[in-house]
């Protein structure tokens, strides 16, 4: 890749104005926005009780009392979806995490040594994407006993790759700059450019692809759970939700509709936000949409 | 050509060696002992010894590699230990719902897809392109389990113009099969067709603004045979890529929605075994879809050669 002059660097408040200039952007940030509001409310409020368990009420449709109807505990289906959404968001976090924290520094270790450790990461890397990962997630879980937390793991696997691929292709074209020349000149290590020029300038696309993986670590932990393999009962969570609700569905469709609502929400967020942050970020795709 | 073929299947090749070693790896490590799963709880040690000798895990670990993975080669993937018989034969009695489930989601995705994708590009930033653009996006967020129970509830519970599961079997004629097979496919086919519109659109946006797309335009060609002709073909090299990886995600997307809608295909067979710890079954299938994802690179390799000579050269 050629060196190009680089654009001078915006003020944070000039990124911050041009996001919420950004429809996209916009509108993402105040769905996830409200989405981490009710996981965080849950903590502390819900309408009612997710243990507590009404058989007199057992899947009432929607009402003043309970807007989105109950289950077939007679427990209330909003509540529900509070409290299942942290089991969402934690899962799809620490899956991110994982990612990131392995992932990034590989590639960033790929593009800084290249030739022979480069070539064998980046096999490796294809050998990991030839593995449906929904499948081999679901191997994990199965084997390691079904939970949230071999949940986080199988997801989080999948996403080391997919890191270190998007960080070595953002560190390769940031290594031929005249300023890591310079630097390299001024005898810094390897590792010390990596963290001191390569990383800040990759942390924009990192963070682009980090809502894409916590949009996609969403639907993962949720076609987890339909399976019975994620978050175990009596924890809430929507993958589960919805695996109830298909028995059930002739008689009380809302049982299927609004975990459903939910995850589509919020993945919906999700992905506007990463869109926005990518258009604001690098304007030079912005040109192409 | 040559070359770069052969350097294709080299590395596909090795891809799928490495992936039999973590196979075979994962399933020494798990807990469970086969011969044990298959005899019961209640068997007497020497009953279970026998059978491990017969079943040869007594063997030293890399001579059973070795025997599994030439068998893989030679076709023979093993016996199962729940079902009895071998598991070359489980595999083609389900292979027969995959692969027509995943063929014909493909089709309708793709079929969506491009002219979506392309439709939006030649409408940028109008409204034909805003609304596209934002079922694509809507589309995208849909799990296809939860489309697949919604599309249940309307085709098969309400207006029951379909079975809601199940599936008949080919013998009973085309018909049949299919009409079981149709819900399924939708369902899986609807969150690849947004990915893929999205990806369409971007690649023709790209392309579009190319000189040759002005000079061809400016010479007086129909607007038409531009967008088809010389944009889309330009465009095809990231819509193959993502092709290619979406064919991975049906794979393992059939996992779930063949749950949903009890289909007795490879997802079903394979989940089945993993629960039943029939380990040698979930070998031989995960390697199958392994093998079926890397064939499926090197098409798509070989196809970016057919759409652009230049990569023919280079090799």
């Amino acid at each position: 890749m050629t060196a190009e002059p680089l654009p001078t660097r915006p003020s944070e408040t000039t990124l911050l104005r041009a996001a919420f200039a950004n429809r996209s952007f916009l509108i993402g940030f105040l769905i996830t926005a409200a989405i981490a509001a009710m996981a965080v409310l849950s903590f502390f409020w819900t309408p009612y009780d997710v243990t507590n368990l009404v058989v007199a009420d057992r899947m009432k449709g929607l009402s003043a009392q309970h807007p989105f109807g109950t289950d077939h505990f007679g427990r209330d289906i909003l509540s529900m979806i509070m409290v299942g959404s942290r089991n969402s968001i934690a899962v799809a976090v620490v899956a991110v995490g994982i990612g990131m924290g392995i992932g990034v520094p590989l590639g960033c270790w790929a593009a800084a040594r290249g030739g022979i450790v480069d070539e064998a990461l980046m096999r490796l890397n294809d050998v990991v994407f030839a593995f449906p990962a929904l499948l081999s997630a679901v191997m994990i879980t199965a084997i390691f006993g079904p939970g949230a937390v071999n949940a986080i793991i199988a997801i989080g696997i999948f996403n080391i790759p997919v890191f270190a691929r998007v960080a070595r292709a953002g560190a390769l074209a940031i290594w031929p700059r005249e300023y890591i020349l310079a630097a390299r000149a001024a005898g810094k290590s390897g590792t010390l450019i990596t963290v001191e020029h390569i990383l800040p300038n990759i942390a924009s696309i990192l963070l682009v692809q980090g809502t894409i993986q916590f949009a996609l670590g969403i639907l993962a932990e949720a076609g987890l759970s339909y399976l019975g393999l994620g978050a175990q009962p009596p924890m809430p969570s929507w993958g589960r939700m919805l695996f109830e609700a298909q028995t059930r569905m002739m008689v009380a469709p809302h049982l299927a509709i609004f975990p459903g609502l939910a995850i589509v929400v919020t993945v919906l967020g999700l992905n506007l936000l990463g869109d926005g942050l990518r258009d604001v970020l690098d304007p030079k795709l912005r040109r192409e949409r | 050509m040559t070359a770069f073929l052969a350097k294709r299947l080299g590395f596909g090749f090795l891809t799928l060696v490495v992936a039999s070693v973590v196979v075979f790896a994962v399933m020494e490590i798990l807990p469970g002992d086969p011969a044990r799963v298959m005899l019961g709880m209640n068997a007497t040690p020497e009953a279970l010894e026998t059978l491990r000798n017969q079943m040869g895990l007594n063997e030293p670990v890399l001579l059973r590699y070795l025997n599994w993975a030439g068998g893989l080669l030679t076709g023979d993937f093993g016996r199962s230990y729940t079902y009895s018989s071998p598991v070359v034969d489980l595999i083609g009695e389900r292979v027969i719902v995959s692969l027509p489930l995943a063929i014909i989601s493909l089709v309708l995705s793709t079929a969506i897809a491009i002219p979506v994708g392309i439709y939006a590009a030649a409408r940028r930033g109008r409204a034909g392109d805003t609304v596209s653009m934002g079922a694509a996006q809507l589309g995208v967020a849909v799990p296809n389990f939860w489309f697949a129970l919604l599309l249940i509830y309307v085709f098969a519970v309400w207006l029951r113009l379909v079975p809601a599961g199940g599936f008949p079997g080919w013998s009973g004629g085309i018909w049949p099969g299919l009409k079981s097979l149709i819900l399924p496919a939708i369902a899986l086919a609807l969150p690849q067709a947004a990915i893929l519109a999205r990806v369409t659109r971007s690649a023709m946006l790209e392309v579009l603004g190319e000189d040759y797309i002005r000079t061809a335009r400016a010479k007086g060609m129909p607007r038409r045979y531009v967008l088809w002709r010389h944009a889309l073909r330009n465009a095809m090299i990231p819509v193959l890529t993502i092709l290619g990886l979406q064919f991975a995600f049906l794979l393992a997307g059939t996992i779930i929605i063949e749950n949903v809608f009890y289909l007795p295909g490879l997802g079903r067979l394979v989940f089945q075994a993993i629960t039943q710890r029939d380990l040698i079954v979930v070998e031989g299938v995960v390697m199958l879809l392994v093998a079926s994802v890397v064939v499926v690179n090197i098409l798509v390799d070989i196809c970016y050669a057919l759409v652009d000579p230049r990569l023919r050269v280079r090799g």
